[in-house]
């Protein structure tokens, strides 16, 4: 034992650990730094975690064309805690954004950006977004058929900015097309080149936290003056302050436990995501989706008018990042107290309600063609009469129902059908299936004369009425 | 080297200046060559484009006239280790005799595959609602352009695609 100490003596002594580390540890931080301040903490947990279980992935998965497909089944159905580590790396990434976005919600909400901590606010927002690109290049090293038609839409979209646009796209996809050295790339950027960024942006995040001392709750009657508050702050902690180890740091360590514990909770008992196909850019049978801190964005892109879109595809990355940093240039003095910052309030409020029902929107993607629908049930067509039959197959059949729902059937990408019958006459009913219109093709090349008028029968029968299983919602009806 | 007593302080502020030039400098000098090499490897996919090549996708009998069918082949940057990756696809639309067309699978909104719908004679894509009609011209949804073209031929009773890059939306909307 003796021994022991005395090697730990002379490491300690060598190193200056008490003298350097142990002062940080102890730093005196205000005493009502409590339970709100623990999602930073949790969030460096998180990384850890990634960092932990992206090593051991990393020891198997081969980052080069199909073999990462076949290294990735591996992990997941046969190496040993593979599945395990897969849902960790998983539910870690989406701990890692969800606390992010938390702790700087927190933040925002308290002023903790104001004077002097301004650069803190900064690097913090750098580094939410390198977190989302670590996010989202990890997403494609689940190398199956969504990573690859992800890898194309993201170049893609790189392709649209003026001039260099082309450069960009081709420097993503390692060449003009998606191949052996796509995949290489966003690996070497997914485990070098992003993880760095993060190490050097914690590494100055938390320096800033030491150096400008963790911000007190905000009070109605501390509004921060920057000729006066850094004496006021220092006078405040020598009179309640108290050592951050260990007694404000517990509350981190639960904190983090309890993240912990649901990432591993998660990982066991939902497990990784599924893998799609394997990674072939030739099977069309793909349905790129990103995952789900990108849905939101996914629904933004669907409902803008094409002359807006590539600015917004462009833009938004771009004005988000610059709209966040700039926040404390806005404002560094004056209220912290929410209650005296409705404006603060509202952009969360607003923020909070937009991305929560855009993510639900854009994971219910109503503007996409439903590929899988199933055809009509007899109680729907509630009818015996061979054209109406007919008609009701042929509304299958054409793809009317990949975009139309009838009776609860088919897609949401086109108005309902269910009382088109109420809504159109026969002739407008013609005119509108041959001619298209509102964003709908024209259907006259792939109809007969004869097919044409067994489905406008059908149509017609379609009134709204109570059938099968569910009611008809009669909704905004237009008279004939 | 300083002649006068007097001069040392002015001397030594003088060979100050200089080291610090000097030594950022080279710091200067080491990082670009440490910088310079890896970045112009990394960007090296810009130039050197990859030779076209032709691929047979079949014989003719494969496709009847007015089809539209999936073909399969692989691109031309292929990579030892890229295995699947290297493949790409069209859909082979046969208007005559001897004439074909080659759509590209790559939707023109977002580069997602479309998907070929043969009872409404529509191409259709999965991610954002883009659809075209047979001939590749817009028929709905988001996408500002008619569906790409590759050259097409055929040699000998079979037909060849030729291997061509991911089509790019232009931005002629910036």
């Amino acid at each position: 034992m003796k021994f022991i100490k005395s090697i730990l003596g002379w490491l300690d002594d060598r190193s200056g650990f008490s003298d350097v580390v142990m002062p940080m540890l102890r730093h005196v931080v205000p005493d009502s730094a409590r339970w709100w301040y623990v999602f930073g903490s949790a969030t460096l947990c998180a990384f850890a975690v990634q960092v932990i279980s992206g090593i051991a992935l990393a020891t198997t998965y081969v980052p080069g064309g199909e073999a990462a497909y076949e290294s990735l089944l591996y992990i997941t159905n046969e190496a040993p805690l593979g599945n395990l580590l897969r849902g960790m790396h998983y539910y870690g990434a989406t701990a890692m954004v969800v606390l992010a976005i938390i702790h700087m919600t927190q933040v925002f909400l308290h002023a903790a950006y104001k004077y002097p901590r301004e650069l803190n606010w900064m690097s913090g927002v750098v580094l939410l977004f390198v977190v989302l690109g670590m996010s989202f290049t990890g997403q494609l090293l689940r190398w199956d058929a969504n990573g690859v038609w992800s890898v194309t839409v993201a170049a893609e979209m790189a392709g649209r900015a003026p001039l260099v646009g082309p450069a960009i796209a081709h420097a993503i996809l390692g060449g003009e097309t998606v191949g052996g050295s796509t995949l290489t790339r966003f690996f070497a950027i997914h485990v070098f080149v992003l993880p760095g960024l993060i190490f050097a942006g914690i590494g100055l995040h938390l320096w800033l936290v030491l150096r400008h001392g963790i911000s007190e709750m905000p009070k109605v009657t501390e509004p921060v003056d920057p000729a006066t508050y850094k004496e006021e702050y220092e006078a405040r902690l020598e009179k309640t302050g108290v050592p951050f180890w260990p007694i404000a740091a517990w509350r981190d360590t639960v904190f983090s436990v309890a993240v912990m514990a649901l990432i591993v909770g998660c990982a066991l008992f939902f497990g990784p995501p599924a893998l799609g196909t394997s990674p072939d850019p030739s099977d069309i049978n793909a349905n790129p989706m990103p995952d789900w801190y990108f849905w939101w964005y996914f629904a933004i892109l669907s409902m803008l008018p094409p002359q807006l879109e590539t600015f917004v595809i462009l833009g938004l990355p771009v004005v988000g990042l610059l709209g966040l940093i700039v926040v404390p240039m806005l404002s560094n003095k004056g209220d912290r107290a929410p209650s005296r910052r409705p404006w603060a309030v509202g952009t969360v409020v607003f923020g909070f309600t937009a991305l929560v029902v855009l993510t639900i929107y854009g994971y219910k993607k109503p503007w996409s063609p439903d590929f899988g629908v199933k055809p009509l049930p007899a109680s729907v067509i509630a009818s015996s009469d061979p054209a109406v039959v007919h008609g009701a197959e042929l509304v299958h059949q054409k793809g009317c129902m990949y975009c139309h729902e009838i009776d609860g059937f088919g897609g949401h990408r086109g108005p309902v059908l269910s009382d088109i019958g109420q809504r159109l006459t026969q002739p407008e009913l013609i005119i509108r299936i041959n001619n298209g219109g509102y964003n709908m093709p024209s259907f006259a090349a792939s109809l007969t004369a004869a097919e044409l008028a067994d489905m406008v029968t059908f149509l017609e029968t379609r009134n709204g009425a109570v059938v099968g299983k569910k009611t008809i919602a009669s909704g905004n009806r237009v008279s004939k | 080297m300083c002649e006068k007593e007097n001069e040392n302080f002015q001397c030594g502020a003088d060979r100050r200046s200089f080291l610090n030039r000097l030594s950022l400098g080279l710091a200067g000098l080491v990082g670009a060559a440490m910088a310079l090499p890896p970045i112009a490897y990394v960007l090296s996919p810009l130039v050197g484009k990859p030779p076209r090549k032709w691929r047979d996708v079949g014989g003719l009998a494969e496709f009847p006239v007015g089809e539209t069918k999936l073909v399969q082949f692989q691109d031309a940057t292929s990579t030892a280790w890229a295995g699947d990756t290297a493949m790409t696809g069209a859909w082979l639309r046969r208007i005559g005799e001897d004439q074909f067309i080659a759509f590209s699978v790559n939707c023109r909104h977002l580069g997602c595959p479309v998907r070929w719908v043969n009872d409404a004679k529509l191409f259709m894509c999965p991610c954002h609602g883009g659809v075209y009609y047979e001939d590749g011209a817009v028929a709905a949804g988001p996408p500002p352009e008619a569906l790409a073209r590759y050259p097409v031929r055929v040699v000998d009773g079979k037909v060849e695609v030729e291997t061509s890059p991911i089509p790019l939306t232009t931005n002629d909307l910036v």
